[in-house]
Protein backbone atom coordinates (compact mmCIF):
# COMPACT_ATOMS: atom_id res chain seq x y z
CA UNK A 1 0.00 0.00 0.00
CA UNK A 2 2.62 2.42 1.13
CA UNK A 3 4.62 1.78 -1.97
CA UNK A 4 1.69 2.52 -4.25
CA UNK A 5 0.98 5.72 -2.43
CA UNK A 6 4.49 7.07 -2.68
CA UNK A 7 4.68 6.04 -6.31
CA UNK A 8 1.49 7.96 -6.98
CA UNK A 9 2.83 10.93 -5.10
CA UNK A 10 5.88 10.96 -7.31
CA UNK A 11 3.79 10.67 -10.43
CA UNK A 12 1.68 13.63 -9.41
CA UNK A 13 4.71 15.83 -8.79
CA UNK A 14 6.15 14.93 -12.12
CA UNK A 15 2.88 15.80 -13.82
CA UNK A 16 2.74 19.08 -11.95
CA UNK A 17 6.32 19.81 -12.91
CA UNK A 18 5.62 18.84 -16.49
CA UNK A 19 2.74 21.26 -16.73
CA UNK A 20 4.76 24.09 -15.20
CA UNK A 21 7.37 23.52 -17.84
CA UNK A 22 4.67 23.45 -20.49
CA UNK A 23 3.20 26.72 -19.27
CA UNK A 24 6.70 28.19 -19.43
CA UNK A 25 7.16 26.91 -22.95
CA UNK A 26 3.75 28.21 -24.03
CA UNK A 27 4.52 31.64 -22.63
CA UNK A 28 7.69 31.71 -24.68
CA UNK A 29 5.80 30.50 -27.71
CA UNK A 30 3.28 33.34 -27.39
CA UNK A 31 6.06 35.91 -27.34
CA UNK A 32 8.42 34.41 -29.86
CA UNK A 33 6.21 32.52 -32.28
CA UNK A 34 6.54 33.79 -35.79
CA UNK A 35 3.43 32.72 -37.67
CA UNK A 36 4.90 33.82 -40.97
CA UNK A 37 2.26 34.41 -43.61
CA UNK A 38 -0.44 32.99 -41.31
CA UNK A 39 -0.48 36.32 -39.48
CA UNK A 40 -1.08 39.65 -41.21
CA UNK A 41 -1.17 42.92 -39.23
CA UNK A 42 -2.18 41.02 -36.10
CA UNK A 43 -4.91 39.03 -37.85
CA UNK A 44 -4.27 35.33 -37.46
CA UNK A 45 -5.52 32.40 -39.50
CA UNK A 46 -7.41 29.65 -37.65
CA UNK A 47 -4.29 27.57 -38.38
CA UNK A 48 -2.43 29.40 -35.62
CA UNK A 49 -5.02 28.38 -33.01
CA UNK A 50 -4.84 24.67 -33.84
CA UNK A 51 -2.67 22.10 -32.08
CA UNK A 52 0.74 21.25 -33.55
CA UNK A 53 -0.66 17.83 -34.56
CA UNK A 54 -3.54 19.31 -36.54
CA UNK A 55 -1.24 21.83 -38.18
CA UNK A 56 1.12 19.02 -39.18
CA UNK A 57 -1.78 17.16 -40.85
CA UNK A 58 -2.76 20.30 -42.77
CA UNK A 59 0.81 20.99 -43.87
CA UNK A 60 1.53 17.52 -45.24
CA UNK A 61 -0.16 17.07 -48.62
CA UNK A 62 0.00 13.29 -48.29
CA UNK A 63 -1.59 13.28 -44.85
CA UNK A 64 -4.09 16.10 -45.39
CA UNK A 65 -7.38 14.23 -46.05
CA UNK A 66 -8.75 17.31 -47.83
CA UNK A 67 -6.33 16.63 -50.68
CA UNK A 68 -8.47 13.65 -51.76
CA UNK A 69 -11.27 16.15 -52.30
CA UNK A 70 -8.96 18.36 -54.33
CA UNK A 71 -8.15 15.36 -56.52
CA UNK A 72 -11.81 14.55 -56.85
CA UNK A 73 -12.48 18.14 -57.94
CA UNK A 74 -9.69 17.92 -60.47
CA UNK A 75 -11.25 14.77 -61.95
CA UNK A 76 -14.68 16.45 -62.10
CA UNK A 77 -13.19 19.38 -64.03
CA UNK A 78 -13.12 17.45 -67.26
CA UNK A 79 -16.24 15.36 -66.65
CA UNK A 80 -18.91 16.12 -69.27
CA UNK A 81 -22.25 17.51 -68.11
CA UNK A 82 -25.70 16.74 -69.52
CA UNK A 83 -24.97 18.79 -72.65
CA UNK A 84 -21.57 17.19 -73.25
CA UNK A 85 -19.62 20.17 -71.97
CA UNK A 86 -17.30 20.14 -68.96
CA UNK A 87 -15.68 22.93 -66.94
CA UNK A 88 -12.58 22.24 -69.07
CA UNK A 89 -14.47 23.10 -72.27
CA UNK A 90 -14.40 26.76 -71.23
CA UNK A 91 -11.51 26.78 -68.72
CA UNK A 92 -8.91 24.56 -70.31
CA UNK A 93 -6.09 25.58 -68.00
CA UNK A 94 -7.66 25.65 -64.51
CA UNK A 95 -4.30 26.14 -62.75
CA UNK A 96 -4.12 29.45 -64.57
CA UNK A 97 -7.77 30.36 -65.17
CA UNK A 98 -8.89 29.70 -61.59
CA UNK A 99 -5.90 31.34 -59.92
CA UNK A 100 -7.04 34.25 -57.77
CA UNK A 101 -10.71 33.29 -57.95
CA UNK A 102 -11.15 32.01 -54.37
CA UNK A 103 -9.55 35.06 -52.68
CA UNK A 104 -11.88 37.47 -54.54
CA UNK A 105 -15.32 35.96 -53.72
CA UNK A 106 -18.05 36.91 -52.84
CA UNK A 107 -18.22 39.41 -55.68
CA UNK A 108 -20.80 41.95 -56.78
CA UNK A 109 -22.96 40.36 -59.48
CA UNK A 110 -24.34 42.81 -62.05
CA UNK A 111 -27.00 40.41 -63.20
CA UNK A 112 -28.76 40.07 -59.86
CA UNK A 113 -27.59 43.36 -58.38
CA UNK A 114 -26.32 41.65 -55.24
CA UNK A 115 -23.35 39.66 -54.01
CA UNK A 116 -22.69 36.18 -55.38
CA UNK A 117 -20.71 33.52 -53.53
CA UNK A 118 -18.34 31.15 -55.28
CA UNK A 119 -20.70 28.19 -54.78
CA UNK A 120 -23.46 30.19 -56.44
CA UNK A 121 -21.16 31.02 -59.33
CA UNK A 122 -20.24 27.35 -59.72
CA UNK A 123 -23.93 26.48 -59.69
CA UNK A 124 -24.62 29.06 -62.39
CA UNK A 125 -21.98 27.42 -64.56
CA UNK A 126 -23.30 23.93 -63.87
CA UNK A 127 -26.87 24.90 -64.75
CA UNK A 128 -26.39 27.36 -67.60
CA UNK A 129 -23.27 26.08 -69.32
CA UNK A 130 -23.45 22.36 -68.71
CA UNK A 131 -27.16 21.58 -68.41
CA UNK A 132 -26.65 20.15 -64.92
CA UNK A 133 -28.70 20.73 -61.79
CA UNK A 134 -27.65 23.09 -59.04
CA UNK A 135 -25.77 21.48 -56.17
CA UNK A 136 -26.27 21.99 -52.45
CA UNK A 137 -23.35 23.85 -50.82
CA UNK A 138 -22.26 20.74 -48.93
CA UNK A 139 -22.84 18.10 -51.61
CA UNK A 140 -19.87 15.92 -52.50
CA UNK A 141 -19.63 17.46 -55.96
CA UNK A 142 -19.77 21.07 -54.76
CA UNK A 143 -17.25 20.50 -51.94
CA UNK A 144 -14.89 18.77 -54.38
CA UNK A 145 -15.05 21.60 -56.91
CA UNK A 146 -14.73 24.26 -54.20
CA UNK A 147 -11.76 22.52 -52.59
CA UNK A 148 -10.07 22.16 -55.95
CA UNK A 149 -10.67 25.77 -57.03
CA UNK A 150 -9.59 27.00 -53.59
CA UNK A 151 -6.42 24.92 -53.57
CA UNK A 152 -5.33 26.45 -56.90
CA UNK A 153 -5.05 29.82 -55.10
CA UNK A 154 -3.28 28.38 -52.06
CA UNK A 155 -0.97 31.00 -50.55
CA UNK A 156 -2.59 33.97 -52.31
CA UNK A 157 -3.86 36.72 -49.99
CA UNK A 158 -7.59 37.05 -49.41
CA UNK A 159 -8.68 40.21 -51.15
CA UNK A 160 -12.38 41.00 -51.58
CA UNK A 161 -13.77 44.24 -52.97
CA UNK A 162 -15.95 46.03 -50.45
CA UNK A 163 -16.32 49.43 -52.10
CA UNK A 164 -18.54 50.63 -54.96
CA UNK A 165 -21.63 48.49 -55.47
CA UNK A 166 -20.44 46.00 -52.82
CA UNK A 167 -20.53 48.62 -50.08
CA UNK A 168 -24.15 48.28 -48.90
CA UNK A 169 -23.82 44.48 -48.81
CA UNK A 170 -20.62 44.76 -46.84
CA UNK A 171 -22.40 47.01 -44.34
CA UNK A 172 -25.18 44.44 -43.96
CA UNK A 173 -22.69 41.66 -43.33
CA UNK A 174 -20.92 43.82 -40.80
CA UNK A 175 -24.16 44.57 -38.95
CA UNK A 176 -24.90 40.83 -38.85
CA UNK A 177 -21.48 40.13 -37.35
CA UNK A 178 -22.01 42.53 -34.46
CA UNK A 179 -25.67 41.70 -33.85
CA UNK A 180 -26.35 39.59 -30.79
CA UNK A 181 -28.71 36.70 -31.43
CA UNK A 182 -30.19 33.53 -30.01
CA UNK A 183 -31.22 32.62 -26.49
CA UNK A 184 -27.56 32.99 -25.45
CA UNK A 185 -27.61 36.53 -26.88
CA UNK A 186 -24.16 36.41 -28.47
CA UNK A 187 -22.72 38.10 -31.55
CA UNK A 188 -19.96 36.62 -33.70
CA UNK A 189 -17.71 39.37 -32.35
CA UNK A 190 -18.26 38.32 -28.72
CA UNK A 191 -16.44 35.08 -29.39
CA UNK A 192 -14.19 35.73 -32.38
CA UNK A 193 -13.12 39.35 -31.88
CA UNK A 194 -13.22 39.71 -28.10
CA UNK A 195 -11.94 36.29 -27.03
CA UNK A 196 -9.70 34.53 -29.57
CA UNK A 197 -7.15 32.32 -27.84
CA UNK A 198 -9.43 31.77 -24.85
CA UNK A 199 -10.98 28.42 -24.00
CA UNK A 200 -14.72 28.03 -24.28
CA UNK A 201 -14.94 24.75 -22.46
CA UNK A 202 -13.04 22.25 -24.68
CA UNK A 203 -12.70 24.61 -27.66
CA UNK A 204 -9.99 27.16 -28.25
CA UNK A 205 -11.63 30.17 -29.84
CA UNK A 206 -10.03 31.42 -33.04
CA UNK A 207 -10.76 34.62 -34.95
CA UNK A 208 -13.35 32.77 -37.04
CA UNK A 209 -11.49 33.42 -40.31
CA UNK A 210 -12.52 31.74 -43.55
CA UNK A 211 -9.27 31.75 -45.52
CA UNK A 212 -8.98 27.94 -45.31
CA UNK A 213 -12.46 26.96 -46.51
CA UNK A 214 -13.80 24.51 -47.37
CA UNK A 215 -12.06 23.19 -44.25
CA UNK A 216 -11.70 19.47 -43.66
CA UNK A 217 -13.26 18.61 -40.28
CA UNK A 218 -11.62 15.57 -38.68
CA UNK A 219 -14.75 15.19 -36.55
CA UNK A 220 -16.96 14.85 -39.65
CA UNK A 221 -14.43 13.07 -41.86
CA UNK A 222 -15.31 15.51 -44.64
CA UNK A 223 -14.97 19.15 -45.60
CA UNK A 224 -17.56 21.76 -44.72
CA UNK A 225 -18.62 24.99 -46.42
CA UNK A 226 -18.42 28.47 -44.93
CA UNK A 227 -22.21 28.65 -44.70
CA UNK A 228 -22.39 25.33 -42.85
CA UNK A 229 -19.98 26.83 -40.30
CA UNK A 230 -22.16 29.96 -39.99
CA UNK A 231 -25.20 27.75 -39.39
CA UNK A 232 -23.33 25.80 -36.73
CA UNK A 233 -22.24 28.94 -34.88
CA UNK A 234 -25.77 30.35 -35.08
CA UNK A 235 -27.25 27.12 -33.72
CA UNK A 236 -24.72 27.01 -30.89
CA UNK A 237 -26.11 30.26 -29.52
CA UNK A 238 -29.63 28.86 -30.02
CA UNK A 239 -30.41 31.26 -32.86
CA UNK A 240 -32.47 30.36 -35.90
CA UNK A 241 -29.90 29.78 -38.66
CA UNK A 242 -30.32 31.03 -42.24
CA UNK A 243 -30.15 28.80 -45.29
CA UNK A 244 -26.85 28.14 -47.02
CA UNK A 245 -26.79 30.60 -49.93
CA UNK A 246 -29.13 33.09 -48.25
CA UNK A 247 -28.41 36.79 -48.87
CA UNK A 248 -27.71 37.15 -45.15
CA UNK A 249 -24.90 34.59 -45.20
CA UNK A 250 -23.41 35.75 -48.51
CA UNK A 251 -23.17 39.30 -47.09
CA UNK A 252 -21.76 37.94 -43.84
CA UNK A 253 -19.22 35.93 -45.83
CA UNK A 254 -18.09 39.12 -47.58
CA UNK A 255 -17.57 40.84 -44.23
CA UNK A 256 -15.80 37.87 -42.61
CA UNK A 257 -13.54 37.44 -45.62
CA UNK A 258 -12.59 41.12 -45.41
CA UNK A 259 -12.07 40.65 -41.66
CA UNK A 260 -9.25 38.27 -42.63
CA UNK A 261 -7.95 40.41 -45.50
CA UNK A 262 -4.40 39.54 -46.49
CA UNK A 263 -4.45 36.08 -44.91
CA UNK A 264 -3.33 33.38 -47.33
CA UNK A 265 -5.79 30.94 -48.89
CA UNK A 266 -5.16 27.62 -47.09
CA UNK A 267 -7.74 25.40 -48.76
CA UNK A 268 -8.10 22.67 -47.67
CA UNK A 269 -7.39 23.68 -44.05
CA UNK A 270 -7.73 20.94 -41.43
CA UNK A 271 -9.75 21.45 -38.26
CA UNK A 272 -10.80 19.25 -35.38
CA UNK B 1 -24.02 53.70 -3.98
CA UNK B 2 -27.02 55.12 -5.76
CA UNK B 3 -30.11 53.14 -4.99
CA UNK B 4 -31.81 51.64 -7.98
CA UNK B 5 -35.21 50.08 -7.87
CA UNK B 6 -36.65 48.36 -10.88
CA UNK B 7 -39.57 46.01 -10.93
CA UNK B 8 -39.78 43.77 -13.93
CA UNK B 9 -43.12 42.46 -15.01
CA UNK B 10 -42.10 40.50 -18.04
CA UNK B 11 -44.74 38.04 -19.08
CA UNK B 12 -47.80 40.23 -18.84
CA UNK B 13 -47.57 41.28 -22.47
CA UNK B 14 -46.73 37.80 -23.64
CA UNK B 15 -49.78 36.39 -21.89
CA UNK B 16 -52.03 38.96 -23.50
CA UNK B 17 -50.82 38.13 -26.99
CA UNK B 18 -50.56 34.35 -26.82
CA UNK B 19 -53.45 33.12 -24.75
CA UNK B 20 -54.04 29.42 -24.90
CA UNK B 21 -50.56 28.29 -25.94
CA UNK B 22 -48.10 26.35 -23.85
CA UNK B 23 -45.58 29.16 -23.92
CA UNK B 24 -48.19 31.65 -22.77
CA UNK B 25 -48.66 29.42 -19.80
CA UNK B 26 -44.98 29.43 -18.96
CA UNK B 27 -44.76 33.14 -19.76
CA UNK B 28 -47.31 33.87 -17.08
CA UNK B 29 -45.00 32.13 -14.66
CA UNK B 30 -42.03 34.44 -15.22
CA UNK B 31 -41.26 35.50 -11.67
CA UNK B 32 -41.23 39.15 -10.72
CA UNK B 33 -38.13 40.43 -9.07
CA UNK B 34 -36.88 43.67 -7.60
CA UNK B 35 -33.37 45.04 -8.07
CA UNK B 36 -32.27 47.00 -5.04
CA UNK B 37 -28.72 48.19 -4.32
CA UNK B 38 -27.39 46.21 -7.30
CA UNK B 39 -28.83 42.97 -5.98
CA UNK B 40 -31.92 40.75 -6.04
CA UNK B 41 -32.23 40.03 -2.38
CA UNK B 42 -35.12 37.58 -2.28
CA UNK B 43 -35.47 34.13 -3.78
CA UNK B 44 -37.25 34.21 -7.15
CA UNK B 45 -39.46 31.33 -6.02
CA UNK B 46 -39.69 32.14 -2.33
CA UNK B 47 -37.93 28.83 -1.72
CA UNK B 48 -34.24 28.20 -0.98
CA UNK B 49 -32.06 26.61 -3.67
CA UNK B 50 -30.45 23.19 -3.60
CA UNK B 51 -26.66 23.53 -3.90
CA UNK B 52 -26.14 19.92 -5.05
CA UNK B 53 -28.56 20.48 -7.94
CA UNK B 54 -26.89 23.80 -8.69
CA UNK B 55 -23.53 22.08 -8.94
CA UNK B 56 -24.94 19.75 -11.62
CA UNK B 57 -26.53 22.65 -13.48
CA UNK B 58 -23.17 24.46 -13.60
CA UNK B 59 -21.68 21.45 -15.41
CA UNK B 60 -24.61 20.56 -17.68
CA UNK B 61 -23.91 21.81 -21.21
CA UNK B 62 -27.64 22.14 -21.92
CA UNK B 63 -28.32 24.15 -18.78
CA UNK B 64 -25.99 26.50 -16.89
CA UNK B 65 -22.81 25.34 -18.60
CA UNK B 66 -20.95 27.81 -16.41
CA UNK B 67 -17.80 25.76 -17.05
CA UNK B 68 -17.91 26.93 -20.67
CA UNK B 69 -16.48 30.23 -19.51
CA UNK B 70 -15.39 29.84 -15.88
CA UNK B 71 -12.82 27.82 -13.97
CA UNK B 72 -14.39 26.33 -10.83
CA UNK B 73 -11.80 24.37 -8.81
CA UNK B 74 -14.57 22.62 -6.88
CA UNK B 75 -15.44 20.91 -10.20
CA UNK B 76 -11.92 19.79 -11.05
CA UNK B 77 -13.29 16.27 -11.57
CA UNK B 78 -14.77 17.70 -14.79
CA UNK B 79 -12.43 18.24 -17.76
CA UNK B 80 -12.29 21.44 -19.80
CA UNK B 81 -13.00 24.60 -17.84
CA UNK B 82 -13.21 27.67 -20.03
CA UNK B 83 -11.46 30.94 -19.24
CA UNK B 84 -13.55 33.54 -21.06
CA UNK B 85 -14.76 34.82 -17.66
CA UNK B 86 -13.00 35.06 -14.27
CA UNK B 87 -12.54 32.05 -12.00
CA UNK B 88 -15.52 31.54 -9.71
CA UNK B 89 -13.34 30.31 -6.85
CA UNK B 90 -14.13 32.33 -3.74
CA UNK B 91 -16.99 34.15 -5.47
CA UNK B 92 -19.11 33.86 -2.30
CA UNK B 93 -16.51 35.93 -0.43
CA UNK B 94 -16.76 38.68 -3.00
CA UNK B 95 -20.52 38.97 -3.36
CA UNK B 96 -23.65 38.67 -1.24
CA UNK B 97 -26.33 36.16 -2.17
CA UNK B 98 -28.43 38.94 -3.69
CA UNK B 99 -25.53 40.19 -5.81
CA UNK B 100 -24.86 36.68 -7.05
CA UNK B 101 -28.53 36.22 -7.92
CA UNK B 102 -28.59 39.36 -10.07
CA UNK B 103 -25.36 38.25 -11.79
CA UNK B 104 -27.00 34.97 -12.81
CA UNK B 105 -30.37 36.51 -13.69
CA UNK B 106 -28.90 39.31 -15.83
CA UNK B 107 -25.17 40.13 -15.80
CA UNK B 108 -25.80 42.78 -18.46
CA UNK B 109 -27.23 44.93 -15.67
CA UNK B 110 -23.63 45.65 -14.70
CA UNK B 111 -21.96 45.66 -18.08
CA UNK B 112 -24.10 45.84 -21.19
CA UNK B 113 -21.26 44.48 -23.32
CA UNK B 114 -20.89 41.33 -21.23
CA UNK B 115 -20.55 38.06 -23.08
CA UNK B 116 -22.23 36.22 -20.19
CA UNK B 117 -25.80 35.22 -21.03
CA UNK B 118 -28.69 36.39 -18.87
CA UNK B 119 -29.99 33.12 -17.48
CA UNK B 120 -33.40 34.45 -16.48
CA UNK B 121 -34.52 36.59 -19.36
CA UNK B 122 -36.61 35.89 -22.41
CA UNK B 123 -37.65 39.14 -23.99
CA UNK B 124 -35.55 41.45 -26.13
CA UNK B 125 -33.71 38.52 -27.72
CA UNK B 126 -33.11 38.19 -31.45
CA UNK B 127 -34.06 35.18 -33.63
CA UNK B 128 -34.25 32.64 -30.85
CA UNK B 129 -34.66 29.15 -32.32
CA UNK B 130 -38.18 27.76 -31.92
CA UNK B 131 -37.31 25.17 -29.29
CA UNK B 132 -36.06 27.86 -26.90
CA UNK B 133 -38.40 30.69 -27.85
CA UNK B 134 -40.07 32.43 -24.91
CA UNK B 135 -38.09 30.35 -22.47
CA UNK B 136 -35.44 31.35 -20.00
CA UNK B 137 -32.16 29.38 -20.03
CA UNK B 138 -32.70 28.39 -16.40
CA UNK B 139 -36.04 28.19 -14.59
CA UNK B 140 -36.53 30.37 -11.52
CA UNK B 141 -35.88 27.41 -9.22
CA UNK B 142 -32.77 26.45 -11.20
CA UNK B 143 -31.46 30.00 -10.73
CA UNK B 144 -31.95 29.50 -6.99
CA UNK B 145 -30.11 26.17 -7.13
CA UNK B 146 -27.15 27.75 -8.96
CA UNK B 147 -27.08 30.65 -6.48
CA UNK B 148 -27.09 28.14 -3.59
CA UNK B 149 -24.13 26.41 -5.23
CA UNK B 150 -22.25 29.69 -5.79
CA UNK B 151 -22.69 30.42 -2.07
CA UNK B 152 -20.59 27.32 -1.32
CA UNK B 153 -17.64 28.70 -3.34
CA UNK B 154 -15.74 30.29 -0.48
C1 LIG C 1 -20.37 31.08 -28.39
C2 LIG C 1 -19.19 31.36 -29.16
C3 LIG C 1 -19.31 31.58 -30.65
C4 LIG C 1 -20.07 32.47 -31.37
C5 LIG C 1 -21.05 33.50 -30.84
C6 LIG C 1 -19.74 32.27 -32.77
N1 LIG C 1 -18.81 31.30 -32.90
FE1 LIG C 1 -17.80 30.80 -34.60
N2 LIG C 1 -16.80 29.34 -33.60
C7 LIG C 1 -16.91 29.07 -32.24
C8 LIG C 1 -16.07 27.94 -31.89
C9 LIG C 1 -15.89 27.34 -30.49
C10 LIG C 1 -15.45 27.53 -33.10
C11 LIG C 1 -14.44 26.40 -33.30
C12 LIG C 1 -13.07 26.87 -32.88
C13 LIG C 1 -12.62 28.07 -33.68
O1 LIG C 1 -12.12 27.92 -34.81
O2 LIG C 1 -12.83 29.21 -33.21
C14 LIG C 1 -15.91 28.46 -34.15
C15 LIG C 1 -15.47 28.42 -35.48
C16 LIG C 1 -15.82 29.35 -36.44
C17 LIG C 1 -15.27 29.38 -37.77
C18 LIG C 1 -14.21 28.42 -38.34
C19 LIG C 1 -12.84 29.03 -38.19
C20 LIG C 1 -11.75 28.13 -38.71
O3 LIG C 1 -10.61 28.62 -38.81
O4 LIG C 1 -12.01 26.97 -39.02
C21 LIG C 1 -15.87 30.42 -38.41
C22 LIG C 1 -15.62 30.86 -39.85
C23 LIG C 1 -16.79 31.04 -37.47
N3 LIG C 1 -16.73 30.37 -36.28
C24 LIG C 1 -17.58 32.14 -37.76
C25 LIG C 1 -18.56 32.64 -36.89
C26 LIG C 1 -19.52 33.64 -37.26
C27 LIG C 1 -19.59 34.33 -38.60
C28 LIG C 1 -20.34 33.82 -36.18
C29 LIG C 1 -21.58 34.63 -36.06
C30 LIG C 1 -22.62 34.36 -37.00
C31 LIG C 1 -19.82 33.00 -35.12
N4 LIG C 1 -18.76 32.27 -35.60
C32 LIG C 1 -20.32 32.97 -33.82
C33 LIG C 1 -17.67 29.78 -31.33
C34 LIG C 1 -18.53 30.82 -31.64
C1 LIG D 1 -20.27 32.82 -22.40
C2 LIG D 1 -19.49 33.06 -21.21
C3 LIG D 1 -20.07 32.88 -19.82
C4 LIG D 1 -20.93 31.92 -19.34
C5 LIG D 1 -21.57 30.76 -20.09
C6 LIG D 1 -21.10 32.20 -17.94
N1 LIG D 1 -20.37 33.29 -17.59
FE1 LIG D 1 -20.26 34.14 -15.71
N2 LIG D 1 -19.05 35.64 -16.44
C7 LIG D 1 -18.57 35.72 -17.72
C8 LIG D 1 -17.75 36.92 -17.83
C9 LIG D 1 -17.01 37.37 -19.10
C10 LIG D 1 -17.75 37.55 -16.56
C11 LIG D 1 -17.03 38.84 -16.16
C12 LIG D 1 -18.01 39.97 -15.94
C13 LIG D 1 -18.76 40.31 -17.20
O1 LIG D 1 -18.14 40.54 -18.25
O2 LIG D 1 -19.99 40.28 -17.15
C14 LIG D 1 -18.57 36.71 -15.70
C15 LIG D 1 -18.80 36.97 -14.36
C16 LIG D 1 -19.48 36.12 -13.49
C17 LIG D 1 -19.62 36.35 -12.08
C18 LIG D 1 -18.96 37.47 -11.29
C19 LIG D 1 -17.56 36.96 -10.96
C20 LIG D 1 -16.63 37.97 -10.34
O3 LIG D 1 -15.68 37.52 -9.68
O4 LIG D 1 -16.85 39.19 -10.51
C21 LIG D 1 -20.38 35.32 -11.56
C22 LIG D 1 -20.81 35.10 -10.13
C23 LIG D 1 -20.71 34.45 -12.69
N3 LIG D 1 -20.15 34.96 -13.85
C24 LIG D 1 -21.45 33.29 -12.60
C25 LIG D 1 -21.80 32.46 -13.66
C26 LIG D 1 -22.65 31.31 -13.55
C27 LIG D 1 -23.23 30.80 -12.25
C28 LIG D 1 -22.82 30.80 -14.81
C29 LIG D 1 -23.67 29.65 -15.27
C30 LIG D 1 -25.00 29.52 -14.74
C31 LIG D 1 -22.02 31.63 -15.70
N4 LIG D 1 -21.42 32.63 -14.97
C32 LIG D 1 -21.90 31.42 -17.08
C33 LIG D 1 -18.84 34.83 -18.76
C34 LIG D 1 -19.72 33.74 -18.69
Amino acid sequence: MKNVKSKRGWKLTSIALGSTLMVGAMAIEVIAKDWGSHEVDGRRSGYTYMTDETRAVQDDNFENPGMLWVENGEALWSKAGANGKSCASCHADPEKDMKGVMPAYPKFDKRTGKMISLEQMVNRELVEKMGEKAEKFDSKKMLSLMTYIGNISKGMPVNVKIDGPAKPFFEKGKAFYYQRRGQLDLACSNCHEDNPGKQIRANTLSEGQINGFPTYRLKWQKPGSVHRRFRGCNKNVRAKPYKAGSDEYVNLELFVKWHGRGLPVETPAVRN
Amino acid sequence: MQMRKTTLIAGVLAVASMIGTQSAFSASHMKKYTIENDAINTSLTGKPGDAAKGRKLAVNRKKGNCLACHVISDLKDQPFHGNVGPSLDGVADRYTEGELRLRVVNPKFFHSGSIMPAFYKKSGLNRVIKKFKDKTILTAQEVEDVVAYLKTLK
